[in-house]
């Protein structure tokens, strides 16, 4: 989707601000929603491409007002929802009523290690040849889908160069909608700043985009 | 509330010493549901806390770095198979399931940013600061990435050319900074006292070895 996530050469935000010696955490609460969103992820019942899908699809004035983590908490919410796993009513009531549905899994401490040593790993096998290759010129397709996607809009109608082949990886396109992991090969494509920004680009700035196949055509 | 465009909030309730903020209240109230319809494990929340405070942070990444100056196999294999690579050091899993080595050179400076949302290898270098997740950086990293580097104080010759690298999907990057002069002979332990969290995202250089001595 066309969000306010996809902040790419947007104006008007200021200076970066690097913070001196700073903490992991900078709330209790933080730590909190943290450890319940990744426990949550755990129990199988939504996948990477969703949560973060869960996370920006919102007004870009709502996505703007929050927090980091205040965005992780309203994602995971919009996720229990939609799942029927907590509903508004056990929120304000602040407890559970009514009995749990069963989840895939349920993240032990035991696990917890295991679990995340050995992550959720993208690459699958192919089941066609890469249809481009180191050195070929490419186009983002001018696409805006109203959906998650992972082509930037400031990339959108651009040309750049095939850099490397990354492998064959599940699509996050149809993995946050629920239509299946279609993997399709992944392509790190290099553009040069003037062709994303103009005249007004940084002649010695190369940018590059991590491309799924359907994001690309030839140039 | 701080917005995302700025730093994260602090804990004003608490700093104030009055009654809990709304999100506190929220999160609270969602761990304590979640707890009852035994979704969670109380234990493996606390767990999943430490290890990101405590266990999982740039001292991993910067072993990595040290190991790939004083090593030329070592650095080889970080170029062919950097995953594996970087796994045998035991870091791997969650977050950095596909790892890249993105070596400096006197010619090209690379910098690495998600304008998405925050990817960030998280096994390799811990949780990302909040300056990396912020709009700012997001925004401009891809745009003005000379202007950036500015503000963490690193004026790189108008002739270097920079390499900005958009994590746009699971494949993550640790930036490899160049080693510093004087420091032949330097044990890894010692080399990866050099290794800052920032030199490794590309927005800083490795410390001198004046500054460690």
């Amino acid at each position: 989707m066309n969000g306010a996530h996809d902040m790419g050469g947007v104006h008007g935000f200021g200076p970066v601000e690097p913070e001196p010696n700073e903490p992991v955490f900078h709330a209790p609460w933080e730590r909190r929603a943290f450890a319940i969103t990744v426990a949550m992820g755990a129990t199988g019942e939504w996948n990477i491409d969703m949560s973060r899908f869960a996370r920006e699809n919102r007004s870009p004035a709502d996505y703007l007002a929050k927090s980091y983590y205040e965005l992780w908490l309203a994602g995971l919410e919009a996720l229990l929802a939609e799942r029927r796993l907590v509903s508004a009513e056990e929120l304000a009531a602040r407890r559970a009523l009514g009995e749990p549905r069963p989840v895939k899994q349920i993240l032990a401490a035991h696990d917890v290690d295991r679990v995340l040593s050995r992550g959720t790993v993208a690459a699958r096998e192919p089941n066609a040849p890469a249809r481009f290759k180191a050195g070929d010129r490419v186009r983002a397709r001018n696409m805006h889908p109203s959906g998650h996607t992972r082509l930037p809009r400031y990339v959108r109608g651009r040309v750049g160069t095939v850099e490397r082949v990354r492998g064959c990886h599940v699509f996050p396109d149809s993995n946050a909608a629920g239509t299946g992991e279609q993997p399709q090969w992944l392509y790190a494509v290099q553009f040069a700043s003037r062709e994303l920004w103009g005249a007004s680009g940084d002649p010695k700035l190369k940018v590059s985009v991590d491309a799924w196949e359907p994001y690309l055509e030839p140039a | 509330m701080s917005p995302i465009h700025k730093i994260e909030p602090r804990d004003h309730a608490h700093e104030h010493g009055s009654e809990l903020s709304e999100t506190e209240l929220r999160v609270r109230a969602l761990e304590t549901v979640l707890t009852q319809k035994g979704y969670v494990d109380p234990a493996a929340l606390d767990r999943l806390i430490e290890t990101y405070e405590t266990k999982v942070g740039p001292r991993n990444g910067a072993r990595v770095v040290a190991r790939a100056w004083s090593n030329p196999e070592y650095l080889e294999w970080l170029r062919q198979d950097p995953t594996a690579a970087i796994a045998v050091m035991g870091f791997a899993g969650r977050q950095s399931e596909h790892m890249l080595a993105l070596e400096n050179t006197p010619q090209v400076h690379n910098m690495v940013v998600c304008t998405l949302c925050s990817c960030y290898p998280w096994a390799v270098l811990g949780l990302p600061p909040v300056w990396y997740k912020s709009a700012p950086y997001r925004s401009r990293a891809v745009v003005d990435a000379r202007g950036v580097l500015r503000e963490f104080g690193l004026k790189l010759p108008e002739e270097t050319e920079i390499r900005v690298w958009d994590s746009t999907a699971e494949v993550r990057y640790l930036v490899v900074p160049m080693r510093p002069a004087g420091t032949e002979g330097w044990s890894e332990e010692k080399l990866a006292a050099l290794v800052t969290r920032d030199s490794m995202i590309g927005t800083g250089l490795p410390k001198s070895p004046a500054e460690v001595s």
